[in-house]
């Protein structure tokens, strides 16, 4: 596997979501595969994470500025009775830190509940394997992916939006090269065939809302096997 | 002396018995503007000593607001008021956990009732960066230098929200209260993807201006 650094030696990633999906996952309009990638491309990304928290502040203001629509006294009530005299919830307990070679950001990890040596694998063609990421409904449905060095994938394009967020290796395609922390996001306009860094295997969290469709020369041969 | 809030007809108001009409509550009380201190206080006056009738005041001012914020969202009144409950107690249990220097009171509201909104009307997982994972790349010095400005400024940024061009304020609007994410937008809307996400990029330009601390 190639080199996973985690933490603060990390430059900032260089292909990210656009302010649209950031503010979606702000406003919470994000599904949950949505919410996982973009929220785990922010723990690798300050620059996104500052424009999330920006987001937020404008929601603090759009709720201060909203219409308030009168409240019945049983709901006060109900709350008043649901506090009782307890004090808050004490802090959570000491939860043990996870070693600082971990891969996935938390927001997977905690997902999955185990880091990528837990992850089960599914071989879907020589050097490319997937693992399911479970989601509850949403438009977007997630998979890690694990390809080989210097695998190709086939050339496709998609119905829909595919965001790719790398979490160890590199791959490069015609738009650019993409590394820990890169999130590509590619629209039903755009038909690529990215290729894995030869110094390592790639390791991606892919959310795709449509099936993907194979364009190139071999597509007839990898649709048999390929299942997106 | 008794701090400006405790003498709140708010207060009062609230914590009689049942008569009278429990109204919606006036946006324009002078001591319920977010960004001053008064918010703020309540808030601390909760976490250190379960001050009921501070509490109360936080209820009068944002329960109308979160239930507003929830009908525009698709839910009826009953289940509104239901995850309004919600909403309140988490603000009660969780005062301590509110830092004055991070946020201001509304946004940490918002971030409540939003995350509300997805677990009880969604019935969907919404997940978030963990500030202490390993995992976290820090932000670098010249991000932390436009770390967003803390309450002070809550009452500039309503501002400029308000100097914004409409179609941007609706756009806005419409992002945050109809759990629609910016495609929908604008595929309900009839306007191209092209344009809403460009009115966003501006909007959210123009307001992260006014957020930057000033050196
Ligand atoms: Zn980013």
């Amino acid at each position: 596997m190639g080199k996973t650094v985690s933490g603060s030696d990390m430059p900032c990633p260089s292909h990210h979501p656009d302010e649209g999906l950031v503010m979606d996952y702000a406003t919470g309009a994000a599904c949950e595969a949505g919410s996982l990638i973009l929220a785990s491309h922010m723990t690798l990304c300050p620059r996104c994470r500052s424009l999330a928290e920006a987001c937020d502040v404008v929601g603090g203001s759009l709720l201060a500025e909203i219409e308030p629509e009168p409240v019945s006294k049983r709901c006060l009530l109900a709350v008043l009775a649901g506090i009782g005299d307890r004090r808050g919830a004490a802090s959570d307990p000491a939860r043990p830190r996870p070693p600082a070679d971990i891969v996935l950001p938390a927001p997977l990890r905690n997902h999955l509940g185990t880091d990528l040596n837990g992850v089960a694998w599914r071989r879907v063609m020589p050097g490319i394997e997937e693992a399911h990421v479970p989601t509850c409904g949403g438009r977007f449905k997630g998979r890690l992916m694990r390809i080989a060095a210097g695998v190709a994938v086939p050339r496709h394009t998609h119905d829909g939006v595919e965001m790719t967020l790398v979490l160890a290796g590199g791959f490069s395609d015609e738009h650019g090269r993409y590394y820990r922390g890169d999130l590509s996001v590619s629209g039903p306009e755009i038909d690529h065939a990215p290729v894995v860094d030869a110094d390592g295997e790639c390791v991606c969290f892919v959310a795709t809302d449509g099936p993907m469709k194979l364009t190139g020369p071999v597509a007839r041969l990898f649709s048999r096997f390929i299942r997106f | 002396m008794p701090p400006m809030w405790r003498m709140s007809w708010l207060v009062g108001g609230l914590l009689m018995p049942l008569n009278g009409a429990m109204s919606d509550i006036d946006a324009s009380t002078p001591q319920a503007v977010d960004g001053d201190l008064p918010l703020s206080r309540l808030v601390q006056a909760v976490a250190e000593s379960r001050d009921r009738s501070a509490f109360a005041s936080l209820f009068a001012y944002f329960a109308p607001r979160i239930k507003a914020y929830l009908m525009r969202g698709g839910a009826d009144a009953a289940t509104a008021e239901e995850i309004v409950q919600e909403v309140m107690i988490a603000i009660w249990r969780r005062a301590e956990t509110f830092d004055a220097a991070q946020a201001t009171v509304s946004t940490w509201v918002f971030t409540i009732a939003r995350n509300k909104r997805i677990d009880l009307l969604r019935r969907e997982r919404r997940a978030e960066v963990d500030p202490d994972d390993p995992a976290l790349v820090p932000a670098p010095e010249e991000l932390a230098d436009v770390r967003i400005a803390a309450g002070q400024d809550a009452g500039r940024l309503q501002a400029a929200m308000r100097g914004l061009p409409e179609e941007q304020h609706e756009l806005l609007r419409m992002a945050y209260f109809d759990d629609k994410p910016h495609s929908a937008i604008a595929e309900a809307s009839g306007l191209p993807l092209g344009t809403v996400k460009s009115r966003i990029r501006l909007a959210l330009a123009r307001l992260r201006k006014e957020m930057k601390v000033e050196h």
